[in-house]
């Protein structure tokens, strides 16, 4: 058996944040690189509000394309940044469909309520740093990086 | 960070020497106290640095120095377009032009402490600030591009403050070489309701006591005495300076021109300053300064729109704008040598030109400019001015803030933001913030104590201290 092949097993579909010294660190942990990219936009969500606040009312779609699986997962939650930004809205379920190195992503989400949401900070940008988009030995495709609050 | 690593130079300043790829020598500011806790990733991140091409001199990381992204935040870096140097979007940072402004008001504080609730509410009603919050003034595309070559220029202009403001802001509130064309739809799109908001996060707007003058003949100069009533106002860019930062990391990860450049992470994305890719950068980048500078110039209207309903004898002056995360043209002398036309980055540091620099105002030119350090809402600000002794120390640079001792992931764990506003309140200080949550992710005692960082930076000459500011009122975004 190759030692570096990944077992296959149950994956725990699921999103953390992880910390660095002046931002936040955003992972999402599932059993398909789409399934990561998802509940890593919902960890970026989750910098904001408490995504149980929010009700999947409408539907933004984006599309994006990089070089690699990294630049990619960058430019999916830069993607995310910048309709929260323009739209005034906040989003809580993703839906991401990855076909050679192009994304489209449906976005669910509604128009923010500061004071039923309480955003805690704007997200500026995703970054670079602490950047990965793997296969861990588990099976589970893992997609990270800081985000700039 | 292990001290065995570096070789103390003085009490507040030491050397990393070149090893590996880099060209030239790593100074971090700081007393041992400081250095002993600052995070390991500042000594990878400048030592990385170091290795770019076209630095000059040395990389140099600031006391309140932590972990960035490629620079670590309190980085300064100055390149030589003559010698393969570079420009980098993540030396600059998302926040183009993040900075401080200070005005003065002619109160005291026995002026705001009977109106300071009315103070308070009328500022955070008056100024828009938090995510979802929107700005009162909508630029279609001509304003927006006139905005982006004339930046607080243009907001003079049209009446959001005085002509004396201009001199009291750094490049005379407008900086030259913007051009709007190299700043996308995207970005001019993400600024559209973003005029004149404070933003999130570390921003913030802040009523202030002047509790103690350290340096009373340049106080004198800067117009202030204890008791004094200051505002003073940190925050950048908005949205445009974001998506800009955003765009060309990548842009300059993929770019052709940048391809040769071996990058010790790909996090230190540049292109060379003549490149066609570093010179676009260079001027959407420029036009998100002015972005900057027009924003503080319109939050600064608004508040004075504010202090004028609570408090109408109060005159708001602004004593100086500071930006902290910029790249900029500037001539310095290198080690004994003529004086060089360098691009020095500074992210997360605050440029600290001292005595008779040609670019200050003539009302600074005896004193150097204020040097503006912002601290949290519980703790003390400080004006400093600018030495002579920081040219050759660091470019004529000083530090920018307190710097986070605690992320914001744990910071949340820790606290509640009510119980924070609370326990500020006690303390003599009104915190008005949309969000609690984010009140908590700031909580005064997250952060690097300030007055540290500031002794630090005064022992090692980059700056001299002049007065400390203690908050009254705090709007938070």
């Amino acid at each position: 058996m190759n030692p570096d092949a990944p077992e296959t097993g149950i994956v725990s579909t699921r999103w953390e944040h992880f910390s660095h010294q002046s931002d936040i660190g955003v992972r999402g942990v599932g059993a398909t690189k789409e399934e990561a990219f998802e509940q890593g936009a919902i960890a970026l969500t989750a910098v904001i509000t408490d995504v149980n606040t929010l009700e999947p009312k409408s539907l933004v779609q984006v599309s994006c394309d990089a070089p690699d699986d990294e630049l990619l997962f960058v430019d999916w939650l830069n993607a995310i940044v910048y309709e929260m930004a323009t739209r005034k809205m906040l989003f809580c379920h993703f839906n991401v469909h990855i076909d050679h190195g192009r994304l489209q992503g449906n976005l669910w989400g509604q128009q923010v309520e500061i004071a039923k949401h309480e955003p805690a900070t704007e997200v500026k940008g995703a970054t670079y740093t602490e950047l990965q988009v793997r296969r861990d030995r588990d099976g589970a495709w893992i997609a990270q990086c800081v985000v700039d609050v | 960070m292990d001290l065995n690593k570096l070789v103390q130079e003085s009490d507040a300043q030491w050397r990393i020497d070149p090893f590996g790829k880099m060209r030239v020598p790593a100074i971090i500011y700081g007393t041992s106290d400081l250095m002993r806790d600052m995070d390991d990733k500042v000594y990878q991140q400048i030592t990385n640095v170091a290795t770019l091409p076209g630095i000059e001199k040395a990389a140099y990381a600031m006391p309140d120095a932590h972990w960035g992204y490629g620079f670590p935040i309190g980085g300064v870096a100055a390149f030589d377009p003559q010698h393969g140097g570079v420009v980098s979007a993540g030396g600059v940072g998302f926040d183009i032009s993040c900075g401080v402004r200070t005005l003065t008001t002619g109160l005291t504080a026995d002026d705001i402490q009977p109106v300071a609730k009315e103070l308070a509410e009328t500022l955070f009603r008056t100024v828009p600030a938090g995510l979802g919050s929107r700005g009162h003034i909508h630029l279609n595309h001509a304003e927006m591009d006139a905005m982006l070559i004339g930046g607080a220029l243009w907001a003079v202009e049209r009446g959001y403050g005085t002509r004396q403001d201009l001199e009291r802001t750094e490049e005379f509130g407008s900086m030259k070489g913007a051009k709007p064309v190299a700043v996308s739809d995207r970005a001019k799109n993400r600024q559209q309701d973003e005029m004149g908001t404070l933003g999130s996060g570390n921003h913030y707007l802040e009523v202030q006591r002047v509790t103690e003058i350290y340096n009373g003949s340049i106080a004198a100069a800067f117009g202030i005495q204890t008791n004094d009533v200051v505002l003073s106002i940190h925050c950048g860019s908005r949205g445009l300076g974001h998506q800009i930062g955003t765009e060309f990391l990548k842009k300059m990860i993929l770019s052709p021109e940048s391809q040769h450049i071996e990058l010790p992470d790909r996090e230190l994305a540049c292109a060379p300053i003549e490149s066609l890719i570093g010179e676009i950068y260079l001027g959407a980048m420029r036009a998100g300064i002015n972005c900057a500078l027009a924003n503080r110039q319109i939050i600064t209207h608004l508040a004075r729109q504010a202090f004028a309903e609570v408090l109408p004898k109060a005159e708001l002056r602004l004593l100086y704008d500071v930006s902290h995360n910029t790249c900029k043209v500037e001539e310095h002398r290198v080690n004994g040598g003529g004086m060089k036309r360098l691009f020095v980055h500074r992210k997360g540091a605050t440029r600290a030109f001292g005595p008779g620099h040609p670019d200050l105002p003539s009302a600074f030119q005896l004193t150097g400019q204020p040097v503006l350090i912002g601290g949290t809402m519980g703790t003390a600000s400080y004006i400093l001015s600018g030495t002579s002794e920081s040219e050759a120390r660091s470019f004529s640079s000083s530090c920018h803030g307190a710097g986070r001792q605690m992320s914001r992931h744990q910071a949340k764990k820790q606290w509640h933001g009510r119980a924070v506003v609370d326990q500020l309140r006690r303390q003599g200080i009104l915190v008005l913030s949309p969000s609690m949550r984010g009140v908590a992710e700031e909580a005064p005692a997250a952060y690097k104590d300030v007055c540290v960082v500031v002794d630090a930076a005064h022992r090692a000459g980059l700056s001299c201290k002049v007065a400390k500011l203690e908050p009254m009122v705090c709007v938070k975004g």
